[in-house]
C-alpha cells in the first residue's frame, strides 16, 4: 500500500465511528460490522466489488475461528444429563461459609471451569441469579445481620461483577475460544504466524492476578459490611 | 497431511445437520442461516472471492431482518435432569474434560516427539486440529456411557446454538473487519497519529498506549473483539512487534485481555453489565459496573506490567 497516499486520507476512520454509532443505536451488530467494513473499503479508494471481494476472503481465511462452535453437543448432552445441576451442586457443597469464602470460591471455580472450556457452565440467567447471589446475600446476612437495602445491592452486584471476572480472566486459557483464534487471524494476516497455545498461556498470569486482586476485594466488601453493622439486628447476628 | 479442510468439513457437517433440523422445525430462516454457513464449510475454499463475499451479505441480511428464532428442541426437565446429576455424579465432566485433554496433551506429544517429524498435521494447525478430534472422541464417549437417542447430541447443539444466533459468527466478521482495516489503511493513520503523540523510543509508554487504546476503544464499542484489530493494526503490530521488537504471543493475549479490563467499565457490554443488573433488580442499573471498577483497573495496570516484562524484557 501507498504509504504517502493513506498518510494524507483520513476518511476510512470514518468506518470506526460508524461501528461506534451502529453499536451506541443497538443495530444487529453483525450488519453495523459489515457496512463498516464497506463503508471503509469504498473511502479507501476501493470499487464496491473489490470491496466485497476483500470481505469475501477475509471472512473465508477466518473460518476456523467458528470452528469452535462444534463443541455445543457435548456440552449440551451433558446439559441434558444435569451437568449444571451438578455444577450447582458443588458451589452448594460450600453452604455455610461466608459471604467472603463463598464468592472468592465461585470466582476460582469459575475460572477454573472457563479455562477448561466450560464456560456456560456459570452465567447470569444460569448461575448468578438462582444460585450465587442469593447464596452470598444469605451469607453474609448470616455473619453481619439484616442489611441495608443498600448493602444488600452491593452485595448482588458483587456477586455479578465475580462471575463476569471469573469468565473474563478465565476464558482465555482455553485455546478453542473466538477471541484467542481472533488475536491468531489478526497476526496472522499481518503475517505473524501464532499458535492458539502459545497465547492460551500467556492469559496465565493475568488470570492470577484478577483472581488475586478480585478475591482481595470481595473480603474487603465483607469486611466493609462488617464494621457497618451498627443497626440493632437480631440478637443471634451479635 | 491432516489440514484445517478436514475440520471444516467436520464443522460443515455439524451445521448442515442442525440446519436441516431447523428445516424440519419450519424455521426457515435457521435453516438458511446455517445452511448458508455450511456451505461456506464445505465449499468456501473453491468459491471466488467474490461469490464467498456475497455469502457473507446474505448472511447479514439474514440476521439483520431478524430471520433468527430460538429453538426449543425436546429435552429433559429440570426435575429428570436434578435426578440425573444425583445418580451421575462428578463423572459429568468427564465427557467435557476429554476435549481439552487431547487437545492440550495431543499438542504437547506432538511437538515434544518425533511424531511432529512424520508432518500428520498442517504446520501450527494441529492444536485447532486435536480439539476436532477431541470432540469427537467426548461425542462418541458420552453417547456410549449415556445411551441417549440418537438425535438428542444434534438436537441439544442446536439448542445452544440457537440461543446464540448470529453472535455465533460475530468473531469471525469481526476478523474479517479488521483484515478490510488493514487494507484500507486504518491502522497506519491511527498509528501514525499515535506514534507522533508517544515519544519515540520509550517502550513503556508506547505499552501503556496500546493497552490504554484496548480498554477506551473497548468502552466505546462494548466489545474488546472490535477493539482488537483496530489497535493491533495501529500500535500492537507496527510499534511494539516491528519497531521494538516485542513477543508478538503476549502483546496479542494480554492486549486483548486490557480491552476485557474495559468490558468490565462499560453499560455497552449490556449482556455482562446490565442484564445482570435487571436479573438482580438492583435499583441502579450500573450497580454491576460499580463493583467491578476496583478491580478493572488495578487488573489493567497489572496487564501493562504483564505485556511489559513478558514481551520486553524476558524476551530480548
Amino acid at each position: 500500500m501507498n504509504e504517502a497516499e493513506v498518510a494524507t486520507n483520513y476518511w476510512p476512520l470514518l468506518g470506526i465511528v460508524l461501528v461506534v454509532i451502529g453499536f451506541a443505536l443497538r443495530f444487529n451488530p453483525l450488519m453495523v460490522v459489515v457496512g463498516a467494513a464497506l463503508a471503509t473499503g469504498l473511502l479507501a479508494g476501493f470499487d464496491l466489488g473489490a470491496v466485497i471481494e476483500a470481505l469475501g476472503k477475509a471472512f473465508n481465511d477466518n473460518r476456523y475461528i467458528s470452528v469452535t462452535w462444534i463443541i455445543l453437543p457435548v456440552i449440551g448432552l451433558l446439559e441434558r444429563y444435569g451437568l449444571q445441576q451438578r455444577a450447582r451442586g458443588l458451589i452448594e457443597g460450600v453452604r455455610g461459609a461466608t459471604m467472603g469464602k463463598l464468592l472468592t470460591i465461585y470466582l476460582g471455580f469459575r475460572q477454573i471451569t472457563a479455562a477448561l472450556g466450560m464456560k456456560d457452565i456459570g452465567g447470569h440467567p444460569q448461575a448468578v441469579r438462582p444460585l450465587v447471589a442469593p447464596m452470598a446475600e444469605a451469607a453474609a446476612e448470616k455473619s453481619h445481620g439484616e442489611l441495608s437495602d443498600e448493602n444488600r445491592e452491593k452485595v448482588l452486584a458483587m456477586s455479578a461483577a465475580t462471575d463476569n471476572v471469573g469468565l473474563f480472566f478465565g476464558e482465555d486459557i482455553f485455546f478453542a475460544i473466538a477471541s484467542i483464534l481472533l488475536i491468531q487471524g489478526v497476526f496472522e494476516s499481518y503475517g505473524y504466524p501464532l499458535t492458539p497455545l502459545e497465547l492460551s498461556v500467556w492469559a496465565i498470569p493475568t488470570a492470577i492476578c484478577a483472581f488475586i486482586i478480585h478475591g482481595w476485594r470481595i473480603n474487603a466488601l465483607d469486611r466493609r459490611l462488617a464494621k457497618v453493622r451498627v443497626q440493632p439486628g437480631r440478637e443471634d447476628a451479635a | 497431511m491432516i489440514t484445517y479442510e478436514w475440520l471444516y468439513w467436520l464443522a460443515g457437517a455439524f451445521f448442515a445437520i442442525w440446519a436441516l433440523l431447523s428445516l424440519r422445525d419450519g424455521r426457515l430462516g435457521n435453516a438458511a442461516f446455517w445452511g448458508l454457513l455450511a456451505g461456506s464449510f464445505f465449499l468456501g475454499t473453491h468459491l471466488s472471492d467474490f461469490a464467498n463475499g456475497v455469502l457473507v451479505l446474505a448472511l447479514v441480511a439474514i440476521a439483520g431482518f431478524g430471520g433468527l428464532k430460538r429453538s426449543e428442541p425436546a429435552t429433559t426437565t429440570l426435575e429428570e435432569r436434578g435426578a440425573l446429576s444425583l445418580k451421575l455424579g462428578n463423572r459429568l465432566f468427564v465427557p467435557a474434560l476429554i476435549v481439552p485433554v487431547t487437545a492440550v496433551a495431543g499438542t504437547l506429544l506432538y511437538n515434544y516427539t518425533p511424531l511432529s517429524e512424520t508432518g500428520l498435521f498442517e504446520a501450527r494447525r494441529e492444536t485447532l486440529i486435536l480439539f476436532g478430534v477431541g470432540v469427537v472422541i467426548a461425542l462418541i464417549a458420552a453417547m456410549l456411557w449415556l445411551r441417549p437417542p440418537a438425535l438428542a447430541p444434534a438436537e441439544e447443539g442446536r439448542r445452544l446454538l440457537d440461543s446464540i444466533g448470529w453472535a455465533a459468527i460475530l468473531p469471525q466478521m469481526l476478523a474479517a473487519l479488521g483484515a478490510v482495516f488493514a487494507l484500507a489503511g486504518v491502522g497506519e493513520i491511527i498509528g501514525g497519529a499515535a506514534q507522533s503523540a508517544i515519544p519515540e523510543g520509550s517502550v513503556f509508554l508506547t505499552v501503556v498506549v496500546f493497552a490504554l487504546g484496548m480498554a477506551l476503544f473497548t468502552i466505546i464499542m462494548g466489545n474488546a473483539f472490535a477493539a482488537f484489530p483496530v489497535m493491533a493494526a495501529a500500535i500492537g503490530i507496527p510499534l511494539l512487534v516491528e519497531t521494538y521488537d516485542g513477543n508478538p504471543a503476549v502483546i496479542g493475549a494480554v492486549g486483548m485481555l486490557a480491552g476485557f479490563c474495559g468490558t468490565l467499565l462499560t453499560p455497552m457490554a449490556a449482556n455482562f453489565n446490565i442484564v445482570p443488573a435487571a436479573l438482580l433488580e438492583l435499583k441502579d442499573q450500573n450497580g454491576v459496573i460499580r463493583q467491578q471498577i476496583g478491580t478493572a483497573i488495578p487488573l489493567w495496570m497489572c496487564n501493562v506490567v504483564i505485556i511489559y516484562v513478558g514481551a520486553f524484557l524476558l524476551w530480548s
